[in-house]
């Protein structure tokens, strides 16, 4: 098996490999992820409106309210180990909305418990959620040092 | 009533099409959810920075702050709201709108890691 033979047998392979691969149907996934992902949307739209039309709340405390409540859900749905059966259908469905930040911050907490409350648990609850707040934490100071630049000129 | 199952709508489509978009890219890019997450709260973050994801959540309410692409826009609307203030509300306005997120993350999350095991993943 040299040269152009081994280049054959290579490319063979991998039309091979593909062709045997499970075609993660990719419209079926995206389908999956849209409605799933909807759906989560929508009942923290049934949150918001509870939360104006019973509660009287509005703007910041609003907004607030309704992630608390939709990451106590994701938390809770993921301890009981729902939430992961329902990221392996929905996929991206189940990973963007807040309730999917918060199956990261819990997943590996659970996961590493056995290692320790601190530096197990407590440490292990940031891997996917620490680079989040890294982030968005610096983003937002640039940005509002840029308005409080713009501001000083403007 | 109709303003009620409008907002519906408006919600599970808005929210879809952004989980759909993450598809896509997972689909296309084999991103892992930990990157899809920071990619999808700056985009949210710079979005707001030009005062365009405000819009967007008028529209479709919590199809737009529930996916982390609203909390990347809380985060940016509350520093902007914070330098109106002064340089000090520019540093911490931030944080301090998703200060409900942040803490309920992290209580909840300690409190449920706690209270529930790992189930064997199959």
């Amino acid at each position: 098996m040299t040269g152009k033979n081994a280049e054959n047998t290579n490319r063979e392979y991998l039309e091979y490999v593909s062709s045997v691969c499970p075609k993660t149907n990719e419209v079926k996934t995206l389908f999956h992820a849209f409605w799933v992902g909807g759906l989560i949307c929508l009942l923290g739209q049934a949150v918001r409106y509870i939360f104006i039309y019973v509660f009287g709340l509005y703007g910041d405390t609003l907004a607030g309210a309704t992630s608390i409540v939709m990451i106590f859900l994701g938390s809770f749905l993921t301890g009981l180990g729902v939430y992961d059966k329902i990221g392996k259908y929905a996929g991206g469905g189940s990973i963007v909305p807040i309730t999917g930040f918060a199956n990261s911050v819990v997943s590996p907490a659970m996961e590493f418990k056995s290692e320790g409350f601190i530096y197990g648990l407590a440490a292990k609850m940031f891997v996917i959620a620490g680079p989040i707040i890294v982030f968005g934490v610096i983003g937002s100071v640039g940005v509002g040092l840029i308005y409080y630049i713009k501001g000083l000129f403007l | 009533m109709t303003d009620i199952l409008l907002g519906f709508l408006k919600a599970f489509l808005v929210g879809g099409a952004i989980c759909t978009i993450a598809q896509l890219l997972i689909n296309k890019t084999k991103l892992t959810s930990g990157k899809i997450l920071v990619y999808f709260l700056l985009a949210g973050l710079f979005l707001q920075a030009f005062g365009l994801y405000e819009h967007l959540v008028d529209f479709a309410g919590a199809g737009a702050t529930v996916p982390i692409s609203g909390f990347g826009y809380l985060l940016a609307e509350g520093a902007i709201k914070g330098a109106q203030s002064g340089l000090f509300g520019a540093i911490t306005g931030g944080l301090a709108s998703a200060s409900a997120g942040v803490t309920s993350a992290i209580v909840f999350g300690y409190i449920f890691a706690l209270i529930f095991k790992t189930h064997s993943k199959k």
